[in-house]
Protein backbone atom coordinates (compact mmCIF):
# COMPACT_ATOMS: atom_id res chain seq x y z
CA UNK A 1 0.00 0.00 0.00
CA UNK A 2 1.75 3.37 -0.50
CA UNK A 3 2.08 5.88 2.13
CA UNK A 4 -1.14 7.84 2.48
CA UNK A 5 -1.58 11.39 1.43
CA UNK A 6 -0.73 13.41 4.40
CA UNK A 7 -0.41 17.03 4.85
CA UNK A 8 2.13 19.36 4.44
CA UNK A 9 1.70 22.50 7.06
CA UNK A 10 2.74 25.95 5.98
CA UNK A 11 3.66 28.80 8.22
CA UNK A 12 0.05 29.79 8.75
CA UNK A 13 -1.36 26.44 9.91
CA UNK A 14 1.83 24.80 11.34
CA UNK A 15 0.51 25.73 14.76
CA UNK A 16 -2.66 23.09 14.46
CA UNK A 17 -0.90 20.45 13.30
CA UNK A 18 1.71 20.56 15.70
CA UNK A 19 -1.64 20.83 17.85
CA UNK A 20 -2.51 17.21 16.31
CA UNK A 21 0.81 16.13 17.02
CA UNK A 22 0.62 17.00 21.14
CA UNK A 23 -2.76 15.70 21.66
CA UNK A 24 -4.43 19.23 21.47
CA UNK A 25 -7.60 19.74 19.05
CA UNK A 26 -6.56 23.55 18.37
CA UNK A 27 -9.04 26.18 17.03
CA UNK A 28 -8.91 29.93 16.26
CA UNK A 29 -10.56 32.82 17.68
CA UNK A 30 -11.13 36.24 16.97
CA UNK A 31 -10.33 39.12 19.95
CA UNK A 32 -11.64 41.69 18.14
CA UNK A 33 -15.49 40.44 16.64
CA UNK A 34 -17.61 38.31 18.07
CA UNK A 35 -16.98 36.03 15.08
CA UNK A 36 -16.16 32.86 16.98
CA UNK A 37 -14.28 30.40 16.58
CA UNK A 38 -13.02 29.32 12.76
CA UNK A 39 -11.30 26.54 10.48
CA UNK A 40 -8.99 26.09 8.89
CA UNK A 41 -6.77 28.21 10.64
CA UNK A 42 -5.70 31.62 8.68
CA UNK A 43 -3.76 34.40 10.70
CA UNK A 44 -6.92 36.66 10.80
CA UNK A 45 -10.28 36.49 10.94
CA UNK A 46 -12.57 35.33 8.11
CA UNK A 47 -15.40 37.39 9.38
CA UNK A 48 -13.80 40.87 10.53
CA UNK A 49 -10.47 40.74 8.69
CA UNK A 50 -8.88 41.13 11.88
CA UNK A 51 -5.07 39.84 12.86
CA UNK A 52 -6.27 39.56 16.52
CA UNK A 53 -6.54 36.19 16.89
CA UNK A 54 -5.73 33.84 19.07
CA UNK A 55 -5.30 29.67 19.34
CA UNK A 56 -6.93 27.73 21.84
CA UNK A 57 -7.37 24.12 22.79
CA UNK A 58 -10.69 23.27 21.77
CA UNK A 59 -13.06 20.12 23.15
CA UNK A 60 -12.39 18.00 20.28
CA UNK A 61 -15.89 17.02 20.41
CA UNK A 62 -18.72 17.53 17.58
CA UNK A 63 -21.55 15.67 15.84
CA UNK A 64 -21.49 13.35 12.39
CA UNK A 65 -22.54 16.15 10.53
CA UNK A 66 -22.73 14.16 6.30
CA UNK A 67 -20.70 11.67 4.74
CA UNK A 68 -20.63 9.55 2.23
CA UNK A 69 -19.42 5.96 2.27
CA UNK A 70 -16.45 5.38 -0.37
CA UNK A 71 -16.59 2.25 -2.51
CA UNK A 72 -13.82 2.71 -4.19
CA UNK A 73 -11.07 2.95 -1.64
CA UNK A 74 -7.91 4.98 -2.79
CA UNK A 75 -4.73 2.56 -2.81
CA UNK A 76 -3.59 4.91 -0.07
CA UNK A 77 -6.52 3.97 2.01
CA UNK A 78 -6.37 0.17 1.75
CA UNK A 79 -9.00 -1.77 0.37
CA UNK A 80 -12.23 -1.53 2.33
CA UNK A 81 -14.97 0.87 1.60
CA UNK A 82 -14.70 3.79 4.25
CA UNK A 83 -16.51 6.91 5.33
CA UNK A 84 -15.28 10.60 4.62
CA UNK A 85 -17.15 12.71 6.90
CA UNK A 86 -17.50 16.22 8.19
CA UNK A 87 -17.88 16.51 11.96
CA UNK A 88 -19.69 19.73 12.64
CA UNK A 89 -17.70 20.68 15.73
CA UNK A 90 -19.10 22.23 19.37
CA UNK A 91 -17.48 25.50 18.95
CA UNK A 92 -19.44 25.75 15.56
CA UNK A 93 -16.85 24.83 12.42
CA UNK A 94 -16.67 22.00 10.60
CA UNK A 95 -14.39 20.25 9.30
CA UNK A 96 -13.98 16.80 6.48
CA UNK A 97 -12.43 13.52 8.25
CA UNK A 98 -12.59 10.01 9.19
CA UNK A 99 -14.82 8.17 11.78
CA UNK A 100 -12.87 5.01 13.41
CA UNK A 101 -13.78 2.65 15.90
CA UNK A 102 -17.15 2.35 13.93
CA UNK A 103 -18.16 0.27 11.42
CA UNK A 104 -18.30 2.08 8.30
CA UNK A 105 -22.20 1.03 7.68
CA UNK A 106 -24.72 3.47 6.84
CA UNK A 107 -26.32 1.71 10.26
CA UNK A 108 -23.91 2.82 12.50
CA UNK A 109 -22.69 5.78 10.96
CA UNK A 110 -25.48 7.75 12.14
CA UNK A 111 -25.82 12.05 11.30
CA UNK A 112 -26.02 13.69 14.78
CA UNK A 113 -24.39 11.19 16.47
CA UNK A 114 -21.91 12.56 18.92
CA UNK A 115 -17.83 12.02 17.83
CA UNK A 116 -14.77 13.03 19.50
CA UNK A 117 -11.63 13.52 18.25
CA UNK A 118 -9.02 10.40 17.82
CA UNK A 119 -6.04 11.86 16.50
CA UNK A 120 -3.58 9.01 14.70
CA UNK A 121 0.05 9.20 14.52
CA UNK A 122 1.11 8.99 10.98
CA UNK A 123 4.72 10.07 11.85
CA UNK A 124 6.42 12.16 13.48
CA UNK A 125 5.53 15.34 12.50
CA UNK A 126 2.07 14.73 11.66
CA UNK A 127 -1.10 13.10 13.29
CA UNK A 128 -4.27 13.48 11.67
CA UNK A 129 -7.13 14.62 13.81
CA UNK A 130 -9.95 11.62 13.36
CA UNK A 131 -12.99 11.39 14.95
CA UNK A 132 -14.69 7.90 17.07
CA UNK A 133 -18.13 7.90 18.39
CA UNK A 134 -18.65 9.05 21.67
CA UNK A 135 -19.26 5.49 23.65
CA UNK A 136 -23.13 5.45 25.09
CA UNK A 137 -22.07 5.59 28.69
CA UNK A 138 -19.86 8.61 28.61
CA UNK A 139 -22.30 10.61 26.49
CA UNK A 140 -24.51 12.19 29.09
CA UNK A 141 -21.53 13.45 30.98
CA UNK A 142 -20.59 15.02 27.82
CA UNK B 1 -25.29 45.27 -18.03
CA UNK B 2 -28.13 46.95 -20.39
CA UNK B 3 -30.60 43.84 -21.47
CA UNK B 4 -29.95 42.28 -24.69
CA UNK B 5 -26.84 44.63 -25.45
CA UNK B 6 -24.92 41.19 -26.62
CA UNK B 7 -25.62 37.88 -28.35
CA UNK B 8 -24.68 34.77 -29.48
CA UNK B 9 -23.87 34.93 -33.01
CA UNK B 10 -21.47 31.45 -33.27
CA UNK B 11 -22.30 28.53 -31.41
CA UNK B 12 -20.94 24.55 -31.80
CA UNK B 13 -19.53 21.21 -30.30
CA UNK B 14 -16.86 19.04 -31.43
CA UNK B 15 -17.87 17.39 -34.59
CA UNK B 16 -17.55 13.92 -32.68
CA UNK B 17 -18.92 13.85 -28.73
CA UNK B 18 -18.24 10.77 -26.26
CA UNK B 19 -14.47 9.09 -26.82
CA UNK B 20 -12.55 10.83 -29.34
CA UNK B 21 -8.95 9.21 -28.68
CA UNK B 22 -7.76 10.71 -31.45
CA UNK B 23 -7.74 13.80 -30.56
CA UNK B 24 -6.20 16.16 -27.79
CA UNK B 25 -7.45 18.68 -25.27
CA UNK B 26 -6.22 21.61 -27.45
CA UNK B 27 -7.26 19.27 -30.83
CA UNK B 28 -10.67 19.36 -29.04
CA UNK B 29 -10.40 22.95 -28.22
CA UNK B 30 -9.17 24.47 -32.10
CA UNK B 31 -12.37 21.54 -33.47
CA UNK B 32 -14.97 23.53 -31.31
CA UNK B 33 -13.30 26.83 -32.05
CA UNK B 34 -13.43 26.15 -35.78
CA UNK B 35 -16.94 24.85 -36.03
CA UNK B 36 -17.90 28.14 -34.25
CA UNK B 37 -16.35 30.22 -36.20
CA UNK B 38 -17.52 28.53 -39.76
CA UNK B 39 -21.38 28.37 -37.67
CA UNK B 40 -20.85 32.56 -37.31
CA UNK B 41 -18.88 32.89 -40.96
CA UNK B 42 -15.98 33.89 -38.94
CA UNK B 43 -12.34 33.65 -39.19
CA UNK B 44 -9.31 33.68 -36.61
CA UNK B 45 -8.26 37.06 -37.83
CA UNK B 46 -11.84 38.29 -37.29
CA UNK B 47 -11.40 37.35 -33.24
CA UNK B 48 -10.40 39.74 -31.52
CA UNK B 49 -11.36 38.47 -27.34
CA UNK B 50 -10.31 34.79 -26.00
CA UNK B 51 -11.29 33.15 -23.22
CA UNK B 52 -10.94 29.91 -22.22
CA UNK B 53 -10.26 27.36 -19.04
CA UNK B 54 -8.37 24.61 -18.95
CA UNK B 55 -5.95 25.58 -21.00
CA UNK B 56 -4.83 29.17 -20.99
CA UNK B 57 -6.38 32.18 -23.14
CA UNK B 58 -2.14 32.52 -24.40
CA UNK B 59 -2.54 28.76 -25.52
CA UNK B 60 -5.73 29.09 -27.13
CA UNK B 61 -4.81 32.52 -29.10
CA UNK B 62 -1.60 30.82 -30.47
CA UNK B 63 -3.21 27.86 -31.65
CA UNK B 64 -5.92 29.17 -33.96
CA UNK B 65 -3.23 32.49 -34.53
CA UNK B 66 -5.57 34.77 -33.16
CA UNK B 67 -4.37 38.52 -31.99
CA UNK B 68 -6.49 39.43 -29.05
CA UNK B 69 -6.77 43.16 -27.28
CA UNK B 70 -8.90 40.88 -24.42
CA UNK B 71 -8.05 37.36 -22.77
CA UNK B 72 -10.00 35.97 -20.45
CA UNK B 73 -8.08 32.56 -17.97
CA UNK B 74 -10.74 32.50 -15.37
CA UNK B 75 -10.71 29.16 -14.41
CA UNK B 76 -13.17 28.35 -11.32
CA UNK B 77 -14.29 24.52 -13.15
CA UNK B 78 -17.02 23.70 -14.82
CA UNK B 79 -19.11 26.80 -14.81
CA UNK B 80 -16.22 28.66 -16.01
CA UNK B 81 -17.51 29.11 -19.54
CA UNK B 82 -20.89 31.12 -17.71
CA UNK B 83 -18.24 33.54 -16.31
CA UNK B 84 -16.43 33.93 -19.59
CA UNK B 85 -19.91 34.77 -21.25
CA UNK B 86 -19.98 37.29 -18.12
CA UNK B 87 -17.06 39.16 -18.46
CA UNK B 88 -17.30 38.93 -22.61
CA UNK B 89 -20.33 40.83 -22.60
CA UNK B 90 -19.00 43.42 -19.65
CA UNK B 91 -15.61 43.58 -21.88
CA UNK B 92 -17.67 44.28 -25.29
CA UNK B 93 -19.98 46.72 -23.68
CA UNK B 94 -16.41 48.73 -22.72
CA UNK B 95 -14.98 48.43 -26.36
CA UNK B 96 -12.20 46.24 -24.74
CA UNK B 97 -12.76 44.06 -27.62
CA UNK B 98 -15.63 43.22 -30.32
CA UNK B 99 -15.84 39.41 -30.85
CA UNK B 100 -14.86 37.13 -28.42
CA UNK B 101 -14.28 32.92 -28.66
CA UNK B 102 -14.85 31.88 -25.63
CA UNK B 103 -13.95 27.70 -25.73
CA UNK B 104 -13.70 24.02 -24.14
CA UNK B 105 -11.97 21.06 -24.99
CA UNK B 106 -11.94 18.17 -22.57
CA UNK B 107 -10.80 14.55 -23.33
CA UNK B 108 -12.11 13.52 -19.74
CA UNK B 109 -12.37 9.55 -20.69
CA UNK B 110 -9.31 9.31 -23.32
CA UNK B 111 -6.77 11.48 -20.93
CA UNK B 112 -5.09 12.77 -24.53
CA UNK B 113 -2.90 15.56 -24.08
CA UNK B 114 -4.48 16.11 -20.56
CA UNK B 115 -2.94 17.46 -17.25
CA UNK B 116 -3.51 15.59 -14.15
CA UNK B 117 -5.17 15.51 -11.06
CA UNK B 118 -3.93 16.54 -7.32
CA UNK B 119 -4.01 19.47 -4.87
CA UNK B 120 -0.84 20.24 -3.79
CA UNK B 121 0.06 18.64 -0.21
CA UNK B 122 0.06 22.06 1.02
CA UNK B 123 -2.83 23.80 -0.29
CA UNK B 124 -5.93 24.10 1.85
CA UNK B 125 -7.50 21.02 -0.08
CA UNK B 126 -3.74 19.37 0.18
CA UNK B 127 -3.75 19.63 3.85
CA UNK B 128 -7.83 19.53 5.22
CA UNK B 129 -9.46 17.16 3.05
CA UNK B 130 -7.10 15.03 0.87
CA UNK B 131 -5.64 12.97 3.83
CA UNK B 132 -9.09 11.52 4.11
CA UNK B 133 -9.01 10.02 1.42
CA UNK B 134 -11.60 11.09 -1.33
CA UNK B 135 -11.21 9.95 -4.77
CA UNK B 136 -12.12 13.06 -7.56
CA UNK B 137 -15.54 14.55 -7.35
CA UNK B 138 -17.66 11.53 -6.50
CA UNK B 139 -16.84 10.71 -2.99
CA UNK B 140 -16.45 14.75 -2.58
CA UNK B 141 -19.42 16.85 -4.19
CA UNK B 142 -21.70 14.21 -2.63
CA UNK B 143 -20.67 15.04 1.02
CA UNK B 144 -22.62 17.60 1.75
CA UNK B 145 -26.35 15.08 0.78
CA UNK B 146 -27.02 13.35 3.72
CA UNK B 147 -27.45 16.07 5.75
CA UNK B 148 -29.74 17.86 2.74
CA UNK B 149 -31.88 14.45 2.86
CA UNK B 150 -32.30 14.45 6.46
CA UNK B 151 -32.98 18.37 6.58
CA UNK B 152 -35.82 17.79 4.55
CA UNK B 153 -37.31 13.95 5.14
CA UNK B 154 -36.00 12.26 2.06
CA UNK B 155 -34.44 9.61 1.16
CA UNK B 156 -31.48 8.04 -1.24
CA UNK B 157 -34.29 6.96 -3.72
CA UNK B 158 -35.59 10.94 -3.75
CA UNK B 159 -32.80 11.71 -5.97
CA UNK B 160 -33.05 9.16 -8.94
CA UNK B 161 -36.04 10.11 -10.95
CA UNK B 162 -33.63 13.19 -11.74
CA UNK B 163 -31.62 10.14 -13.00
CA UNK B 164 -34.83 8.41 -15.18
CA UNK B 165 -36.11 11.80 -16.47
CA UNK B 166 -33.15 13.17 -17.66
CA UNK B 167 -32.69 9.55 -19.66
CA UNK B 168 -36.61 10.69 -20.94
CA UNK B 169 -34.64 13.60 -22.51
CA UNK B 170 -31.71 12.22 -24.07
CA UNK B 171 -33.11 9.43 -25.78
CA UNK B 172 -34.60 12.17 -27.93
CA UNK B 173 -30.79 13.61 -28.75
CA UNK B 174 -28.97 11.06 -31.26
CA UNK B 175 -25.82 12.85 -29.85
CA UNK B 176 -26.33 11.63 -26.41
CA UNK B 177 -24.39 8.94 -25.00
CA UNK B 178 -26.97 6.66 -23.07
CA UNK B 179 -30.35 6.72 -24.69
CA UNK B 180 -31.87 3.32 -23.17
CA UNK B 181 -34.79 4.39 -20.87
CA UNK B 182 -34.15 3.70 -17.00
CA UNK B 183 -36.00 2.85 -14.02
CA UNK B 184 -36.04 4.40 -10.55
CA UNK B 185 -35.00 0.64 -9.52
CA UNK B 186 -32.17 0.67 -12.34
CA UNK B 187 -30.98 3.78 -10.86
CA UNK B 188 -31.11 2.44 -7.17
CA UNK B 189 -29.43 -0.82 -7.99
CA UNK B 190 -26.49 0.45 -10.06
CA UNK B 191 -23.47 -0.25 -8.84
CA UNK B 192 -22.53 1.80 -5.59
CA UNK B 193 -19.92 4.35 -5.91
CA UNK B 194 -20.03 6.68 -3.18
CA UNK B 195 -23.19 5.14 -0.65
CA UNK B 196 -26.14 7.01 -1.22
CA UNK B 197 -24.46 7.27 -4.52
CA UNK B 198 -24.91 4.81 -7.46
CA UNK B 199 -23.09 5.06 -10.81
CA UNK B 200 -26.33 5.90 -12.28
CA UNK B 201 -26.59 8.99 -10.09
CA UNK B 202 -23.27 9.96 -11.23
CA UNK B 203 -22.09 12.00 -14.37
CA UNK B 204 -20.45 10.21 -17.55
CA UNK B 205 -16.56 10.75 -18.13
CA UNK B 206 -16.41 11.17 -22.14
CA UNK B 207 -14.43 13.65 -24.10
CA UNK B 208 -15.56 16.47 -26.51
CA UNK B 209 -15.63 20.45 -26.42
CA UNK B 210 -17.50 23.39 -27.26
CA UNK B 211 -17.66 27.01 -28.54
CA UNK B 212 -19.59 30.22 -28.05
CA UNK B 213 -18.77 33.56 -30.22
CA UNK B 214 -20.17 37.09 -29.01
CA UNK B 215 -20.60 40.33 -30.51
CA UNK B 216 -22.62 43.25 -29.66
CA UNK B 217 -26.78 42.92 -30.54
CA UNK B 218 -26.14 45.71 -32.81
CA UNK B 219 -23.52 43.64 -35.00
CA UNK B 220 -25.15 40.26 -34.25
CA UNK B 221 -28.13 40.64 -37.19
CA UNK B 222 -25.42 40.85 -40.10
CA UNK B 223 -24.81 37.17 -39.05
CA UNK B 224 -25.74 34.12 -40.64
CA UNK B 225 -27.45 32.72 -37.39
CA UNK B 226 -30.28 33.65 -35.87
CA UNK B 227 -29.01 35.75 -32.81
CA UNK B 228 -29.16 34.79 -29.08
CA UNK B 229 -29.23 37.81 -26.85
CA UNK B 230 -28.51 37.80 -23.29
CA UNK B 231 -30.18 38.99 -21.10
CA UNK B 232 -28.81 38.43 -17.51
CA UNK B 233 -25.19 37.05 -16.07
CA UNK B 234 -24.85 35.98 -12.40
CA UNK B 235 -21.62 35.00 -11.30
CA UNK B 236 -20.10 34.23 -7.46
CA UNK B 237 -17.85 31.96 -5.91
CA UNK B 238 -18.08 30.04 -2.02
CA UNK B 239 -14.92 27.52 -0.77
CA UNK B 240 -12.75 25.58 -2.46
CA UNK B 241 -13.55 23.02 -0.16
CA UNK B 242 -16.66 21.58 0.47
CA UNK B 243 -16.52 20.39 3.59
CA UNK B 244 -16.31 24.46 4.36
CA UNK B 245 -19.72 24.92 2.63
CA UNK B 246 -21.97 27.64 4.97
CA UNK B 247 -24.64 25.30 4.38
CA UNK B 248 -25.61 21.61 3.22
CA UNK B 249 -28.65 22.29 2.20
CA UNK B 250 -27.85 25.22 0.12
CA UNK B 251 -25.33 26.63 -2.16
CA UNK B 252 -24.51 30.05 -1.51
CA UNK B 253 -22.80 30.49 -4.50
CA UNK B 254 -25.66 29.42 -6.69
CA UNK B 255 -27.99 31.67 -4.42
CA UNK B 256 -25.94 35.07 -5.46
CA UNK B 257 -25.51 33.89 -8.82
CA UNK B 258 -28.69 33.25 -9.34
CA UNK B 259 -30.59 36.27 -8.10
CA UNK B 260 -27.70 38.61 -9.81
CA UNK B 261 -28.79 36.75 -13.34
CA UNK B 262 -32.68 37.02 -13.11
CA UNK B 263 -32.26 40.57 -11.32
CA UNK B 264 -29.88 42.02 -13.99
CA UNK B 265 -32.42 40.21 -16.79
CA UNK B 266 -35.49 41.55 -14.83
CA UNK B 267 -37.38 38.44 -15.23
CA UNK B 268 -39.83 36.38 -13.07
CA UNK B 269 -39.28 32.67 -12.77
CA UNK B 270 -42.74 32.31 -14.76
CA UNK B 271 -40.91 33.57 -17.92
CA UNK B 272 -38.30 30.97 -17.92
CA UNK B 273 -39.68 28.46 -20.70
CA UNK B 274 -35.84 26.50 -21.05
CA UNK B 275 -33.65 25.68 -17.97
CA UNK B 276 -29.71 23.94 -17.75
CA UNK B 277 -28.66 23.01 -14.13
CA UNK B 278 -25.43 21.48 -14.29
CA UNK B 279 -25.66 18.27 -13.29
CA UNK B 280 -22.51 16.45 -12.37
CA UNK B 281 -24.56 14.43 -9.74
CA UNK B 282 -28.07 13.85 -9.82
CA UNK B 283 -28.43 15.92 -6.04
CA UNK B 284 -27.22 18.86 -8.07
CA UNK B 285 -30.92 19.86 -10.28
CA UNK B 286 -32.39 19.69 -6.52
CA UNK B 287 -30.60 22.30 -5.06
CA UNK B 288 -30.39 24.67 -8.19
CA UNK B 289 -34.31 24.70 -8.08
CA UNK B 290 -34.43 25.76 -4.84
CA UNK B 291 -31.37 27.98 -4.65
CA UNK B 292 -32.68 29.72 -8.19
CA UNK B 293 -35.70 29.90 -6.31
CA UNK B 294 -38.05 27.48 -9.08
CA UNK B 295 -38.74 25.81 -5.80
CA UNK B 296 -38.81 26.10 -2.11
CA UNK B 297 -36.30 24.56 0.09
CA UNK B 298 -36.91 20.40 0.09
CA UNK B 299 -39.63 20.68 -2.53
CA UNK B 300 -36.87 20.23 -5.58
CA UNK B 301 -37.26 16.01 -5.33
CA UNK B 302 -41.46 16.45 -5.54
CA UNK B 303 -41.11 18.84 -8.18
CA UNK B 304 -39.25 16.08 -10.31
CA UNK B 305 -41.13 13.71 -9.40
CA UNK B 306 -44.00 15.08 -10.20
CA UNK B 307 -42.69 15.48 -13.51
CA UNK B 308 -42.64 19.50 -14.04
CA UNK B 309 -39.23 18.79 -15.56
CA UNK B 310 -39.90 16.22 -17.88
CA UNK B 311 -41.14 16.23 -21.83
CA UNK B 312 -44.36 18.19 -21.49
CA UNK B 313 -43.93 19.68 -18.07
CA UNK B 314 -43.71 23.03 -17.27
CA UNK B 315 -40.39 23.57 -16.60
CA UNK B 316 -38.50 21.64 -19.26
CA UNK B 317 -35.15 21.00 -17.28
CA UNK B 318 -31.52 19.63 -19.27
CA UNK B 319 -33.28 18.59 -22.22
CA UNK B 320 -29.62 17.57 -23.82
CA UNK B 321 -30.05 14.39 -21.06
CA UNK B 322 -27.48 16.37 -18.85
CA UNK B 323 -24.31 15.27 -17.69
CA UNK B 324 -25.91 12.47 -16.32
CA UNK B 325 -26.99 11.17 -19.72
CA UNK B 326 -25.48 13.64 -22.94
CA UNK B 327 -21.90 13.99 -22.15
CA UNK B 328 -19.76 14.86 -19.20
CA UNK B 329 -15.78 15.75 -19.93
CA UNK B 330 -15.18 17.37 -16.59
CA UNK B 331 -16.38 20.81 -16.95
CA UNK B 332 -19.68 20.38 -18.75
CA UNK B 333 -20.76 24.30 -18.28
CA UNK B 334 -20.09 24.68 -21.98
CA UNK B 335 -22.35 21.80 -23.05
CA UNK B 336 -25.36 23.70 -20.76
CA UNK B 337 -24.29 26.90 -22.48
CA UNK B 338 -24.70 24.84 -25.84
CA UNK B 339 -28.18 23.57 -25.47
CA UNK B 340 -29.30 26.55 -24.27
CA UNK B 341 -28.50 28.74 -27.02
CA UNK B 342 -29.78 25.59 -29.49
CA UNK B 343 -33.39 25.90 -27.41
CA UNK B 344 -33.39 29.63 -28.52
CA UNK B 345 -32.32 29.13 -32.05
CA UNK B 346 -35.16 26.78 -32.13
CA UNK B 347 -32.79 24.06 -33.61
CA UNK B 348 -32.00 21.31 -30.07
CA UNK B 349 -33.02 17.60 -31.09
CA UNK B 350 -35.61 17.90 -28.16
CA UNK B 351 -36.85 21.47 -28.87
CA UNK B 352 -39.84 23.11 -26.37
CA UNK B 353 -41.98 24.49 -28.43
CA UNK B 354 -42.01 28.32 -28.51
CA UNK B 355 -39.48 28.91 -26.00
CA UNK B 356 -37.81 32.45 -25.37
CA UNK B 357 -36.19 32.38 -22.57
CA UNK B 358 -33.69 29.77 -21.62
CA UNK B 359 -31.56 29.73 -18.06
CA UNK B 360 -28.21 27.91 -17.84
CA UNK B 361 -26.74 27.86 -14.32
CA UNK B 362 -23.28 26.23 -13.96
CA UNK B 363 -21.17 24.90 -10.89
CA UNK B 364 -17.70 24.96 -10.65
CA UNK B 365 -15.46 22.77 -8.29
CA UNK B 366 -17.64 20.94 -5.58
CA UNK B 367 -20.37 23.61 -5.16
CA UNK B 368 -17.26 25.93 -4.84
CA UNK B 369 -18.50 28.19 -7.79
CA UNK B 370 -21.19 29.36 -10.07
CA UNK B 371 -22.30 31.11 -12.77
CA UNK B 372 -25.86 31.72 -14.22
CA UNK B 373 -27.05 32.99 -17.87
CA UNK B 374 -30.29 34.13 -18.97
CA UNK B 375 -30.35 33.75 -22.68
CA UNK B 376 -33.30 35.14 -24.94
CA UNK B 377 -34.59 34.85 -28.83
CA UNK B 378 -36.46 38.00 -28.93
CA UNK B 379 -34.92 40.98 -30.57
CA UNK B 380 -34.50 43.82 -28.54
Amino acid sequence: MPPRMLPEPTPETRHFWDGCKAGEFRLQRCTECDGGSYFPPRPFCPKCGSRKVEDYVASGKGVLWSYVINQRPRPDMGTEPYAIAVVKLAEGPQLMTNIVNCPQTPEALELDMPVQVAFAKQNDDISLPLFEPVPPSSRKAA
Amino acid sequence: MKQKSIAVVGAAETTKMGKIPDQSVIGLHADAALNAMADAGLKPSDIDGVATAGISPTELAYYLGITPTYADGTSVGGCSFMLHVRHAAAAINEGLCNTVLITHGESGRSRVGAGRFGASPSSLNGQFEMPYGPVGPPSMFTVPVLRYLKTYGLKPEDMAPVAVIQREWAAKNPRASYRDPLTIDDVMNADMIAWPFTKLMCCLVTDGGGALILTSAERAKDFPQKPVYILGTGESVETPMVSQMEDFTSSKAFRVSGKKAFDEAGIKHADVDHLMIYDAFAHLPLYGLEDLGFCKPGEAAAFIRERNTAIGGKLPLNTNGGGLSYMHSGMYGMYALQESVRQMRGIAPAQVPGAKVSVSHGVGGMFGASGTIVFSNEAP
